[in-house]
């Protein structure tokens, strides 16, 4: 019964969907002025309700998935593929979203739920009507070709029947952990937020304007979902370094890199659209960065779905549900980038702006941050590009992202350090000059110092990015009374929500790129083998094995190695690290053991049993690997501030605007 | 050109570098990733000497050969198995000549199995612990090799077994092998 009322629900969503499609189409067919006002009213508000109602069956259908695997139905295909009796209630819930056919479910359900939220914060009507129809045509059209996609190819309800096994296969023993639970509906709401400005952005295309009033609306939006797909991005890494056992915090895998494009773009909308807002110039480009960043987004999950890459995301794959998902995207993006083509035009401004303002920054980070983009993109696709012109296969590894993006980031760090100094429309920056310079001299003094102090040897790439980093502190404190604030503790007072907002956003930024150069340069990481009792010395800290006991786990049987570490201090602590055997399933899965500290994290895994009670373990040493995650939260939380308290103020704002 | 249109054709610019995109998506779709080839296609399949299931003694290589036949690695811990087994039954009685491999398995469980289910197994090899099933390359169960009289390895398959991937996939490698056979024994 569940799975059919589940069924049911999507396809009367998809009839919703539908309705508001053809509202837009049939907006666009008539000509303004032969639309009456009232019809017009009539079908904004219509369409307003179709969205609520999409959320409704959808998130219908998704409660139905999950009490299929509550309630252990294994004539459910899906869930025999994804659960067993013996599976712990929290990761049958999470299993919902840990296939293809779920996690599709989670971002339909995410995408309504997006959709649902701009009709809430509209729902005064201070939209005009016909943007109204058309901005939920828009999202209407992704909602159905998702919709369509899942009931014709991904099918969670499909059932197997008249005779089904008693018992299910169990979840993956990589996604039984909290990182699946939260990691994936994180990643969505970022990835299926970046809809909302693509819509605002198509909208504005087909109504003809594209203004700072535009801007403004879809600004809130890109932040969200930007802060989301931060905190999720970050949430991967943290899951991948601390269950895969691979100990390293990002691979450049395809699948992180379908993620980390629009990332990087949302990056460059969100400053974009904070120029159009202000000075009302660069929409051309606001409205084409805001395709582009949803197209990457659609972009990440064809990549993820079809096959075309292998990775350790990949879904089973099927050449149906790649052919779907690649004419879907081709539509979405074709048709949206075809109207760009014919519309954009009229959206042209004249504003001038000398080079030494903030304008002319912005734009200068803006292209470094496509640039950054598109060596992604290049080298993610760069295999796939190979193996279809037949050069042999080839991945790209490492190497080629580190080497590029290390320039890139000093770029960037650069524009972001000078851009706050500067000012819209541009002035001379004569009196700023030397205060520039002096807090340089300052920074670079400062690494140097740091550096020498904590260890030692200094490496030229790492003291240009602390150097840049401390930079932008320093000039940001600087700007704002430094010593004094600090005394004061009131650092951020007497700023708008916005500043706020940038400042935090630039700091987590910062604090992120501390760690990320830091970790590069000076984790140490060795496989050692070790027999009873036997002791290795890494980054001064010791070492000792003391060999391992069997324990029974809910599901598993673990082996699990006990490791005592002393500090260079003569702090000692005992790691744990366990290898688990999954009853359901042949692959043995590493637990590392992790002791996390602010300052360095250590990192046992313990590997393969030698013979002769000798095991072979990986031990990492790797300090300020907290400071990535602590820099992404910063960011994130940033601007989920400013979303929070921009809630008060939306009513005033946009009651004025319209 | 007037500066007009060099802006409108900047602005095409986006959509011409998508629409390149795409036949590129569509032809790497083509490659399937799942098929991954295993390094023992074409070599014999590796030596082992392990019991079978009815106790009868310890098996190797050369005493499951002779005609060309099925490994079908499988454990009654793996449901996919028991959707697979009807199929497996069904191929047994047209006379393809299948070999079991119980692979990390307990011999009650294999037995309850069987007597549930039917046997369709020529002789059943026990692997507890999984040792042929790593110099094989076992990902997991069910899993099938085709090999021919030989102990050659003809063809992989990772899942189930089914009507549809024996007529596509597996049948003409297996009639094949037979013909080979025929004509080397007429030869000899």
């Amino acid at each position: 019964m569940l799975p059919e009322i589940g069924h049911s629900s999507l396809v009367l969503a998809s009839l919703l969907a539908f309705l508001n499609v053809s509202f837009l189409v049939w907006l666009q067919l008539k000509s303004d002025a032969a639309i009456e006002q009232t019809s017009l009213f009539s079908l904004a508000a219509a369409s307003r309700r179709l969205v609520i109602g999409q959320w409704f069956f959808v998130t219908l259908a998704f409660i139905s998935l999950a009490l299929c695997f509550v309630g252990n139905d294994f004539s459910v295909a899906y869930v025999v593929q994804h659960s067993n009796i013996l599976l712990p209630l929290n990761y049958k819930i999470s299993a919902v979203w840990g296939g293809h056919e779920g996690s599709l479910l989670l971002w339909l359900w995410i995408l309504c739920l997006w959709s649902s939220m701009l009709v809430i914060v509209y729902r005064n009507q201070s939209l005009p009507m016909s943007v109204n129809i058309r901005l939920f045509g828009v999202l209407g059209f992704i909602t159905l070709g998702f919709l369509l996609f899942i009931l014709f190819t991904s099918n969670p309800f499909d059932r197997v029947l008249p005779v089904f096994p008693m018992d299910g296969q169990d979840l993956n023993p990589l996604l039984q952990d909290f990182g699946l639970i939260v990691h994936p509906p994180m990643l969505y709401m970022g990835y299926v937020g970046f809809s909302i400005p693509f819509a605002f952005a198509v909208t504005g295309l087909l109504e003809g304007e594209f203004d700072r009033t535009w801007a403004a609306r879809a600004k809130p939006w890109a932040k969200g979902a930007w802060a989301f797909l931060t905190i999720g991005i970050a949430l991967g890494s943290w899951w991948a370094y601390y269950e895969l056992g691979w100990g390293g915090w990002w691979f450049w895998d395809p699948v992180e890199n379908a993620s980390f494009m629009p990332w990087l773009a949302g990056i460059a909308l969100i400053h974009s659209l904070l120029a159009c807002e202000k000075r009302d110039g660069f929409r051309i480009w606001t409205v084409l960065i805001a395709i582009i960043c949803f197209s990457l987004s659609l972009l990440g999950t064809f990549m993820v779905r079809s096959g075309v890459l292998t990775s350790v995301h990949s879904f089973a794959s099927d050449p149906s549900r790649g052919l779907f998902i690649l004419v879907f995207l081709a539509l979405v993006v074709g048709i949206s980038l075809l109207l760009f083509f014919l519309r954009a035009g009229r959206l042209q401004t004249q504003t001038g702006f000398s080079f030494l303002s903030k304008e002319f920054f912005l734009l200068l980070n803006n292209i470094f941050l496509l640039v950054a983009c598109s060596t992604v993109l290049l080298g993610t696709l760069f295999p796939i590009i190979s193996d279809v012109l037949d050069l042999g296969k080839i991945s790209v590894g490492p190497p080629y992202f580190n080497s590029l993006f290390f320039p890139l980031g000093v770029l960037l760090l650069f524009v972001m350090s000078i851009v706050p100094e500067l000012r819209w429309g541009g002035v001379s920056l004569n009196e700023s000059y030397r205060k520039i310079f002096v807090a340089l001299l300052l920074s670079v003094l400062l690494s140097v110092l740091f550096l020498w102090l904590f260890f030692i040897d200094i490496h030229l790439k790492v003291l240009i990015v602390l150097s840049l980093c401390l930079w932008s502190l320093v000039l940001l404190f600087w700007r704002n009374g430094f010593v004094a604030r600090i005394l004061r503790l009131d650092l951020l007072k007497d700023m708008s929500i916005s500043e706020k907002n940038m400042h935090l956003a630039h700091f987590g930024f910062l604090v992120a790129l501390i760690g990320i150069a830091l970790t590069s340069m000076y984790s140490e990481e060795r496989d050692v083998s070790l027999g009873m009792n036997e002791s290795v010395t890494i980054a001064n800290h010791d070492f000792m094995f003391s060999g391992v006991e069997q324990l029974q786990g809910p599901n598993y049987l673990a082996t699990r190695g006990l490791v005592k570490v002393t500090s260079p201090s003569g702090k000692a602590l005992s790691l744990h690290p366990e290898k688990r055997h999954y009853y359901m399933q042949q692959k043995p899965m590493t637990e590392a053991a992790i002791n996390p500290g602010f300052l360095r994290d250590i990192y046992v895994a313990l590997g393969e049993d030698l013979g002769a009670e000798r095991w072979s373990l990986r031990i990492y040493y790797k300090p300020f690997v907290r400071w990535i995650w602590l820099g992404a939260l910063i960011m994130g939380l940033s601007c989920f501030y400013y979303l929070l308290s921009q809630n008060r103020l939306v009513k005033k704002v946009l009651g004025g605007d319209v | 050109m007037n500066e007009d249109t060099s802006k409108k054709l900047g602005l095409v610019i986006p959509l011409i570098l998508f629409v390149a995109m795409i036949p590129l998506f569509f032809f790497a779709m083509g490659e399937d990733k799942e098929e991954i080839p295993s390094p023992l296609i074409g070599k014999r399949m590796p030596d082992f000497l392990l019991p079978s299931l009815d106790g009868d003694g310890i098996y190797d290589r050369q005493s499951i050969l002779g005609e060309p036949f099925i490994l079908n690695v499988w454990g009654s811990w793996c449901p996919s198995c028991i959707l697979e087994h009807p199929y497996l039954s069904e191929l047994n009685q047209k006379g393809v000549k299948i070999v079991g491999l119980n692979y990390k398995d307990t011999e009650e469980g294999a037995r309850e199995f069987l007597e549930k289910l039917g046997n369709p197994f020529a002789v059943i090899i026990v692997d507890a612990k999984g040792e042929l099933g790593i110099e094989l390359g076992v990902y997991g169960a069910p899993e099938s090799y085709l090999l021919n009289g030989n102990g050659e390895i003809l063809f992989k398959r990772v899942g189930v077994i089914d009507e549809r991937i024996w007529k596509e996939q597996m049948e003409a490698i297996y009639l094949k092998a037979i013909e080979n056979e025929k004509s080397e024994k007429g030869v000899n």
